[in-house]
């Protein structure tokens, strides 16, 4: 939990320059403030700007191709020049890692994205408006958390296969969006109730100026919070998905189906299975540590 | 009480037809079962006309997916592709998935709920810092990851668990898959602890336990537990769903033959009898084991009427 007494000698300047005027902050400058005064938000913070880099610049640091493969090389450890070793097609564990990045932050990017967007606005429509809507989307929530995920994405991916990234995005928003809406809608009906709502309303303001100018600045914050821990578990069950053998499919190189190669292996040849299972592991981590910290800026409860 | 769950009985069945239609469209709407059922070689036309008709699969969707659910409430759940009769596969894969789930639940509800009762006690301290530390990790350890890593550890390394599970499942040989399991969801149910017993440990309530000078530890289990175990309940509950996901990985990796490993054979096959008969019995657990949350509730909380 970030510690807002905790003083980080590295951040003295922001310290002063947020408390000095005695302004009132909002909820969002006084979120930054926390944020930047948290280790936890520091250190994912640096891990993901890493991962970043090597996700769209790999080439910075190797200059081997992940497709560059010598069978006569399969399975062994590391050598000069090639320091995790060789997987079973005899490619280079260290450019396949690297390379990998770049679709589990794909995935990640974009299905967190696409779940805010969908789940937030489905779920704001049926906290707003209530009535048979509501109970609609209340229904087909409920329909969605009776067949697990996985069970989903092997169902549907085992027929969709293609080269890209896009069909896993697709179905990973098409069966995310439900655990979102749930928490925009309750963030909505509780914002709904307050009374610069009715002022709004009083004043002759129409639903779509309530929603966008006073109902979404205070009711996004918690569908954030949700949005920024999933985003980790989103890239955890793409990483799944491939390998189970329906998700991304080769050439595109990713973590999942390079531990699934790898499994059947880790005996012989552990360092096969260590370094894209770490790197995946890692990724996860620091996502999922970017949204504790995230919650602890934004939650009032949480201080 | 019985009111209630009768009505809660009635609100199940929009929702268990309704995600059984989902699966029922995803399963033979995208594929195409009889081209599955001959594999690579392209079917004689006039064969396939024959097996499309007799397993209605000429008639519309809708038609089917209504032939297939009244076949159901007489106990006829089809035949898979092999000819075996798909009941005979659930009587031999579910009482094993079923052992599996329940060890997990179990390691997950008593762990999970006393690491998280330890911790929201002593916030702030080593201990709590060390078990908020552990579960980051363990939650960000996927868990077909885990399971190797554990396999390799206790059943390679080490060689006190079974790196393979033999076909009769016996409940000593599930211990291992249990735990690998269960980590990820136990890693949850103790954080959802933790922040539970934390909060109410500075009600007036508590205060007032303290006050009479009851001992700790039942201030501790009568008191504070069991007002905190709400919102665990609910978790423990809603997460059978990823429970039963989670059986499709663990069940390949320590070669397992229950549930998981015949719905990851039926839908890489495109068996859709098998896929949708296992599924249907999946979302009727799920459906039930909500309720029975629902009916927890009151006995946790007396102040919760069921009505």
């Amino acid at each position: 939990m970030p510690d807002v007494l905790q003083k980080n000698p590295e951040n003295t300047a922001a310290a002063p320059a947020a408390a000095a005027p005695e302004k009132a902050r909002s909820l969002w400058g006084d979120a930054v403030a926390t944020l930047l005064r948290s280790p936890v938000f520091l250190i994912s913070g640096l891990l993901i700007l890493l991962l970043l880099t090597v996700a769209f610049w790999p080439g910075l640091f190797t200059s081997m191709s992940p497709y560059d493969c010598d069978l006569a090389h399969s399975r062994q450890g590391s050598a000069p020049g090639h320091p995790f070793g060789f997987d079973v097609q005899g490619c280079d564990v260290y450019a396949r890692t690297l390379y990998g990045a770049k679709a589990s932050v794909e995935v990640g990017v974009f299905v967190t994205a696409g779940v805010f967007l969908l789940g937030g606005l489905l779920g704001m429509l049926a906290g707003f408006f209530g009535g048979w809507w509501d109970s609609l989307l209340s229904r087909i929530t409920d329909i969605f958390f009776g067949i697990p995920i996985v069970l989903g994405g092997l169902v549907i991916l085992s027929v969709i296969k293609a080269n890209t990234v896009w069909p896993v995005i697709g179905f990973m928003i098409a069966f995310g969006w439900p655990p979102i809406a749930r928490v925009a809608r309750g963030s909505v009906i509780t914002v709904k109730q307050q009374d610069f709502v009715q002022a709004a309303k009083a004043l002759g303001a129409g639903n779509g100026r309530i929603m966008l100018r006073h109902i979404v600045p205070n009711a996004v914050a918690p569908v954030i919070v949700v949005s920024t821990i999933a985003l980790g578990t989103y890239i955890s069950l793409e990483a799944t998905l491939s390998f189970l053998g329906v998700g991304l499919q080769p050439p595109t190189v990713s973590w999942g189906q390079d531990i699934s190669t790898a499994a059947a292996q880790y005996r012989n040849a552990p360092h096969m299975l260590l370094w894209p299972a770490g790197a995946l592991s890692l990724t996860v981590l620091s996502f999922i540590m970017l949204g504790e910290a995230v919650r602890g800026a934004l939650d009032p409860k949480q201080r | 009480m019985g009111r209630y769950v009768i009505r809660r009985l009635l609100q199940m069945i929009p929702v268990f037809i309704g995600s059984t239609f989902l699966i029922f469209l995803m399963v033979y709407a995208l594929g195409d079962p009889v081209t599955a059922f001959f594999g690579d070689r392209r079917p004689d036309p006039a064969t396939a006309a024959a097996i499309r008709h007799e397993y209605n699969l000429d008639k519309p969707l809708w038609q089917q997916y209504l032939i297939y659910m009244g076949k159901i409430f007489t106990g006829d759940f089809g035949t898979a592709f092999n000819g075996e009769p798909v009941v005979d596969l659930m009587a031999r894969a579910w009482p094993i998935t079923i052992r599996l789930a329940l060890l997990a639940v179990f390691f997950q509800a008593i762990v999970g709920i006393t690491l998280g009762v330890l911790s929201g006690l002593r916030r702030g301290r080593a201990l709590d810092t060390s078990v908020l530390l552990a579960t980051l990790v363990v939650i960000s350890i996927p868990t077909f990851v885990m399971g190797y890593l554990l396999q390799y550890l206790f059943g390679v390394n080490w060689n006190i668990a079974p790196v393979s599970v033999s076909a009769a499942a016996p409940l000593d040989e599930l211990i291992l898959p249990a735990i690998v399991l269960a980590l990820v969801s136990l890693a949850y149910t103790t954080r959802l602890t933790r922040t539970s017993v934390s909060e109410n440990a500075r009600a007036d309530y508590i205060r007032t336990a303290v006050a009479k000078g009851l001992p700790g530890r039942r201030i501790t289990v009568r008191h504070l537990l069991r007002n905190s175990l709400i919102p665990v309940v609910t978790f423990l509950g809603i997460d059978i769903g990823n429970l039963m996901g989670g059986a499709i990985v663990t069940e390949r990796i320590f070669n397992i033959q229950g549930v998981g490993y015949q719905l990851y054979q039926g839908i890489l096959r495109q068996n859709a009898p098998t896929v949708v008969g296992f599924v249907t019995i999946l979302v009727i657990i799920f459906l039930l084991a909500n309720l029975l949350v629902d009916l927890l509730y009151a006995v946790l909380d007396p102040r919760i009427r069921l009505a």
